[in-house]
């Protein structure tokens, strides 16, 4: 059962009950699940989550869909990995890696999309659609596959050619648009108008941004339920950002966490595309939409939904936003892959760029306890990093030509 | 010289249930004067007390977002489209 009693408009404040809306009628403001947080109080307990599923769904006193039946291959739950080693090159004290690669198919995008399509179900939906920068392709048509709904992905068509492959092999539809993501969106807004279909970041959007807060309760709960300084989150739509923080600010609410946090929280874009970054940077209150142009697609969304939201946590909670280049962002990929064996795609890229200038700058400071978000696997964009990544030597099959390649003097230590 | 203005699903309550208007050519602040001339209450749906746009509106003419033409001064010319699109998607 949810302890959800219904819609609220984030700008006016008006009241909806609860259905597949995802705006304000009145001010086209985006809508926000409105939860009894005392009933969750009631029902919640440190005990009662950890004796549940290892998954997202552990949390499901806080999520707005219920558990049983949820759309569940399994995400959430993820490693939080200790990065001394980062730590020390980065000139941090205590570093955290939150590495959502380890998701069912490789990204966070698996958490929201567990959560819209649960919902979408009780909803009744027969089909599943989205608008996706690539994560959100292979998660919503891996679960729609799972959940025996039909899908229809919409993507930009210069899309990596592995987020195509790993949408496709699902056997859903998958639509390549001539246009940008921003293109791409308002198209899905448009057909979302037309079709009756369950689009998980439009008019679902509502329900499915809830899941992002998962990784805010999962970060707090293997902190042994306490919440770090402060967070670096990259920014595409800003949903994860906001979502992360409110996470946070829930757990205290219903009584999970004893201490009210004190979380600084930070964003990260890629130079090419940082309409969030430029308004903090500018000290201004206008996020102005750009044309994107950057490796790290999946962060590549000029015109944020949530833009406002994010530069308004990052101003309240003290934290800073960067704008990284393409170049410091493959830099940042090995460096992170280098010193903690994990590999991200290029918006984890922007998050290690963006960490490492921030503690450059004095933001993000050595005395507090930091948590890194990698979103997204390598894995997904090779195209990165194989130009800069290869064999350290192509040899014969000889001992001859080991030596000759690794000369012993050079590879015994002294 | 008449544009079509495309009416989000929100605001078709104000239109009649129609999905698309014909107002006469100028510029966008026009078309959507024009637009509240016609439809009462479609202006305090769209703008914000300052008269600005409300920032979770997008407005395209034709394919493209006015915030990178000239804003409410954007032209629109006969027979070009104009479409409110509500900001919140995505992401």
């Amino acid at each position: 059962m949810t302890h959800v009693h219904g819609l609220r408009c984030r700008e006016c404040g008006r009241e909806y009950e609860v259905a597949a809306i995802f705006t304000c009628e009145w001010c086209f403001g985006p809508l926000e699940v409105a939860y009894d947080y005392d009933a969750i109080r009631k029902a919640v307990s440190r005990e009662k989550i950890a004796a549940g599923p290892l998954s997202i769904w552990r949390y499901s006193d806080l999520l707005p869909a219920d558990r049983n039946p949820a759309v569940d291959l399994g995400a959430g739950f993820t490693p939080l990995v200790r990065a001394d080693r980062l730590a020390a090159e980065l000139g941090l004290g205590e570093l955290w890696i939150k590495n959502d690669t380890l998701n069912p198919t490789n990204s966070f995008k698996d958490r929201v999309t567990s959560v819209a399509l649960s919902k979408a179900l009780e909803f009744g939906f027969k089909v599943a659609a989205c608008a996706s920068t690539g994560n959100l392709a292979n998660s919503v048509a891996a679960h729609a596959a799972h959940a025996g709904l039909r899908s229809f992905v919409f993507i930009p068509a210069n899309l990596e050619q592995g987020k195509i492959v790993t949408t496709a092999v699902y056997g859903g539809n998958v639509v390549a648009i001539d246009g940008n993501y921003d293109a791409v969106n308002r198209l899905c807004a448009e057909l979302a108008g037309t079709y009756d279909w369950a689009f998980v970041n439009v008019n679902i959007r509502t329900f499915y941004a809830e899941g992002s807060k998962t990784l805010a309760y999962e970060t707090a709960e293997q902190l042994g339920w306490q919440a770090p300084d402060h967070v670096v989150v990259p920014i595409a739509s800003g949903s994860l950002l906001t979502k992360i923080r409110k996470g946070f600010d829930e757990l205290y609410k219903v009584g999970l966490l004893d201490e009210e946090p004190q979380l600084r929280v930070s964003g990260a874009q890629a130079e090419g595309c940082s309409p969030v970054a430029r308004a903090w940077l500018d000290n201004s209150d206008t996020i102005k939409p750009v044309k994107p142009d950057t490796i790290a697609k999946s962060l590549a969304i000029g015109n944020p939904a949530d833009g406002y939201f994010a530069l308004d946590a990052v101003r309240q909670s003290g934290g800073g936003l960067a704008a990284v280049t393409d170049d410091e962002i493959v830099e940042a990929i090995k460096l992170l892959a280098r010193t903690e064996g994990i590999f991200a795609e290029t918006a984890g890229g922007v998050t290690i760029a963006t960490l490492q200038r921030l503690a450059r700058e004095g933001i993000v400071r050595p005395d507090e306890r930091v948590v890194a978000y990698i979103t997204g696997h390598g894995l997904k964009t090779l195209d990165a990093v194989e130009p800069t990544t290869g064999p350290t030597a192509v040899i014969a099959p000889t001992l001859d030509a080991f030596h000759e390649a690794f000369p012993p003097d050079r590879i015994q230590p002294a | 010289m008449s544009v079509t203005v495309r009416i989000p699903t929100q605001l078709r309550e104000l239109s009649g249930g129609a999905s698309e208007i014909s107002v006469e050519a100028g510029t966008v602040q026009s078309v959507l004067d024009s637009l509240q001339a016609a439809h009462p209450g479609f202006g305090d749906r769209i703008f914000d007390e300052h008269g600005e746009l409300r920032r979770f509106v997008n407005v395209f003419v034709d394919e493209e977002d006015i915030r990178f033409l000239d804003g409410v001064n954007t032209p629109v010319e006969d027979r070009a489209t104009v479409s409110i699109v509500p900001a919140v998607a995505g992401g």
